[in-house]
């Protein structure tokens, strides 16, 4: 089996896996005023740090995820202010941002600066961009963009979900969003990071935990774990990458690489096999025991239509593109098994269109 | 793999037989839109049946998203045939595209050597090819509507449940396997419209089905008005809102004429023809070159009646002479038996407006 759909979510990395399990066993709430309390409360804060140092600096306030920390970016911070979101934006953003303003992109599926410095002039906004795309691993020029906001007054929110651990993020933006199972830790915690005392109106009140911004108890594993995986190294994935699309053209020229040419995450490569419908491409790899994806999963697991490439303008061909993303831990092997099965599907599909 | 007993019976089975199995389940419609729940998952309870099925079994499993595809073939053919005054079978209309096309196309995409499906009836080989035969049990039978099933894409497909003696026995076989789905009860009507009306399904799509128009009768005499063309099929006697005058005969829907948006009606004892023809012709045999005594069947409820059937090549119908007067409505299958042996079938025309 080859595991290549991290975008979706990071293996567990060990480093993690032992601070989880540490702070399993660890009995108090952070909340409470006992030992037991402050131990907990110290490891809760020894990570609060750990997230500051590497993706800071700033605020940490923890969530239940990345979905959690970018609601709670956009729906505290947008009082008053005019939303603008691009239109590659994960569906997270796109459900926070109701009533927003879509951004253009270009057909490599980079944010088009010259129509956001267009819609800042219409008043106070919040704008908000992904640092890297989930579904092309294409990277926004986030510090210009930054720029252009702070000239004009507006806030940006970055979603750094899928570009935390992989590229150094550019130390800009009002607030960050993490996903912690992204970054290799377990399922259950993120973080959103807040820039120049920046308070968003909580969206879950209750005891006062994370300052009043998030109530609840904080799922202290989830934490840990996070924190560790946040301290990791950055694995070196383009090598890997760049071998797999260069083998793939070899095998199949006509395929189609969605942000050819525009700076990317090392780890991911979405791949159009014209003619060759999406599903039936994740569905023949899986059997042949190779994990990718395509599209935005839906709960139900369908495949839907990739939003992302439709605004790219990708048209048919955004029904036929693969989502390769490789995990902290992917190998040689894991590409040479990826390739295999996918030039044997490419073979079958093309002889059942003969 | 709807979620139902029937199709999870069949992946129970496959893979007890110790095949390879690999479950579909058709995503066709959104479901939280057809049911106006609002924020409902666009996948409703029966896909995830289905899933649990597939866990339970530890077979593989996939939802394919085929709502555009459903809505273009299936929903919108169903529309597009209340417009033009018909009765239309919508389940004909997805087992002969988005089932038996696409799955079929799919399944031979992954490398997989059969279909099987749920469906209740019988795959033989003989010498000549696959033949296509009614269901062991007569009250599930469901070969009228696999009639438009290809020769080809029947080769491939298998139906494990044809042989079964009644639903009783399905569902033993769901509980022998421990599938929770064992007493999950048969799913009615057409799937789309899981509540409230199909005329109002028709009518978001063809809004010109749901304009209201005259009711007449047989001498042209106005009896009344109608809510649109798409609540009335040939036969149909409720819902016409007519009186009748004291010593006259209930009325009953003779015709619909969709260009007028006019319903005629008549006397029950006028209603009934012996002539009637059917295009969009699938054949499972070779076409028969002269005229041949078969047995035919007109709508799904209804025992397969003696007729005369005569293939008219050049026009690409059916001719069908029934031995005794029946009801015909435009838009239903029209299916031919040989005993217990589907021989072909088409859709059923629309008869010539009957010189006055």
């Amino acid at each position: 089996m080859s595991y290549l759909d991290a975008n979706a979510t990071e293996p567990l990395r060990p480093e993690a896996r032992a601070a989880a399990i540490a702070a399993l066993d660890l009995a108090g709430n952070p909340s409470s005023v006992h030992a037991e309390g402050r131990a907990a409360r110290r490891v809760l804060e020894a990570a609060r740090e750990a997230i500051a140092r590497r993706f800071g600096p700033g605020a940490v306030v923890f969530t239940a995820g990345g979905t959690e920390a970018n609601a709670l970016a956009i729906r505290g911070l947008a009082a008053g202010r005019r939303v603008l979101v691009g239109a590659t934006e994960h569906p997270a953003v796109l459900a926070a941002a109701t009533g927003g303003v879509t951004l253009p992109v270009d057909g490599r599926g980079i944010i088009a600066l010259e129509a956001l410095e267009a819609a800042l002039l219409e008043g106070p906004a919040l704008v908000c961009l992904m640092a890297a795309n989930n579904e092309t691993g294409v990277l926004h020029p986030i510090a210009e963009a930054a720029a252009l906001c702070r000239d004009a007054g507006a806030l940006l929110h970055v979603d750094a979900v899928q570009a935390a651990g992989r590229v150094t993020l550019p130390e800009a933006g009002d607030s960050l969003a993490l996903s912690g199972h992204k970054l290799g830790g377990p399922k259950g915690a993120g973080a959103l990071l807040l820039r120049g005392g920046l308070e968003p109106a909580p969206l879950i009140a209750g005891g006062g935990q994370e300052r009043g911004r998030r109530g609840g108890t904080e799922p202290l594993p989830a934490i840990a774990g996070m924190a560790a995986a946040a301290e990791a190294p950055m694995p070196d994935l383009a090598p890997l990458r760049d071998a797999l699309e260069a083998r793939l053209r070899i095998i199949a020229p006509e395929i189609v690489i969605a942000g050819d040419g525009a700076p990317r995450l090392p780890n991911t490569s979405c791949i159009a096999l014209p003619g060759a419908a999406a599903e039936t491409q994740v569905i023949a790899l899986d059997l042949a025991g190779v994990r990718v994806s395509a599209g935005a999963a839906c709960s139900s697991g369908k495949v839907a239509r990739s939003h992302v490439l439709a605004a790219m303008g990708w048209g048919e061909l955004a029904g036929c593109a693969i989502r390769v993303s490789l995990p902290w831990n992917a190998t040689a092997e894991d590409v040479e098994r990826f390739v295999e099965a996918w030039a044997a599907m490419r073979a079958r599909l093309s002889r059942r269109a003969a | 793999m709807s979620g139902g007993v029937d199709s999870s019976v069949v992946a129970g089975l496959m893979a007890e037989a110790g095949h390879e199995v690999i479950g579909a389940t058709l995503q066709l419609y959104d479901h939280g839109a057809a049911t106006s729940r609002k924020g409902a998952c666009c996948a409703g309870q029966d896909i995830l049946d289905a899933r649990r099925v597939a866990d339970r079994l530890g077979i593989a499993h996939y939802v394919l998203d085929r709502e555009n595809r459903f809505r273009d073939a299936v929903m919108r053919d169903f529309a597009d045939s209340y417009a033009r005054g018909e009765t239309p079978i919508p389940c004909v209309r997805c087992n002969q595209t988005v089932k038996f096309t696409d799955l079929v196309d799919l399944a031979r995409d992954l490398g997989c050597e059969a279909l099987a499906t749920g469906h209740y009836a019988r795959r033989i080989d003989t010498p000549e090819g696959p033949a296509l035969l009614r269901a062991a049990d007569p009250v599930r039978d469901q070969s009228y509507f696999l009639f438009a099933t290809t020769r080809e894409q029947l080769a491939f497909t298998r139906f494990p449940l044809g042989e079964m003696p009644d639903k009783a026995a399905v569902r033993a076989v769901a509980a022998r396997l421990g599938l929770g789905v064992a007493e999950k009860p048969d799913s009615q009507d057409i799937c789309f419209v899981p509540q409230g009306s199909y005329a109002d399904v028709v009518a978001k799509l063809r809004p010109d089905a749901a304009a209201p128009g005259e009711i007449v009768d047989a001498e042209g005499r106005v009896r009344g008005t109608h809510k649109g063309i798409a609540h009335y099929t040939v036969g149909q006697g409720r819902g016409l809102g007519i009186a009748v005058a004291d010593g006259e005969e209930r009325l009953y829907v003779a015709a619909v004429d969709a260009p007028r948006r006019r319903i005629t009606v008549a006397p029950r004892t006028a209603l009934p023809v012996t002539d009637a023809r059917a295009g969009e012709a699938n054949w499972l045999v070779t076409p028969p070159a002269a005229p041949v005594r078969a047995q035919i069947k007109l709508r799904a409820r209804e025992v397969p009646q003696p007729a005369t059937i005569a293939w008219d090549a050049a026009a690409g119908e059916i001719a069908i002479a029934l031995d005794a007067p029946g009801i015909v409505a435009p838009g239903q299958a029209a299916v031919i038996y040989d005993g217990d042996r589907v021989l072909g079938g088409g859709f059923l025309r629309a008869r010539l407006a009957r010189a006055a």
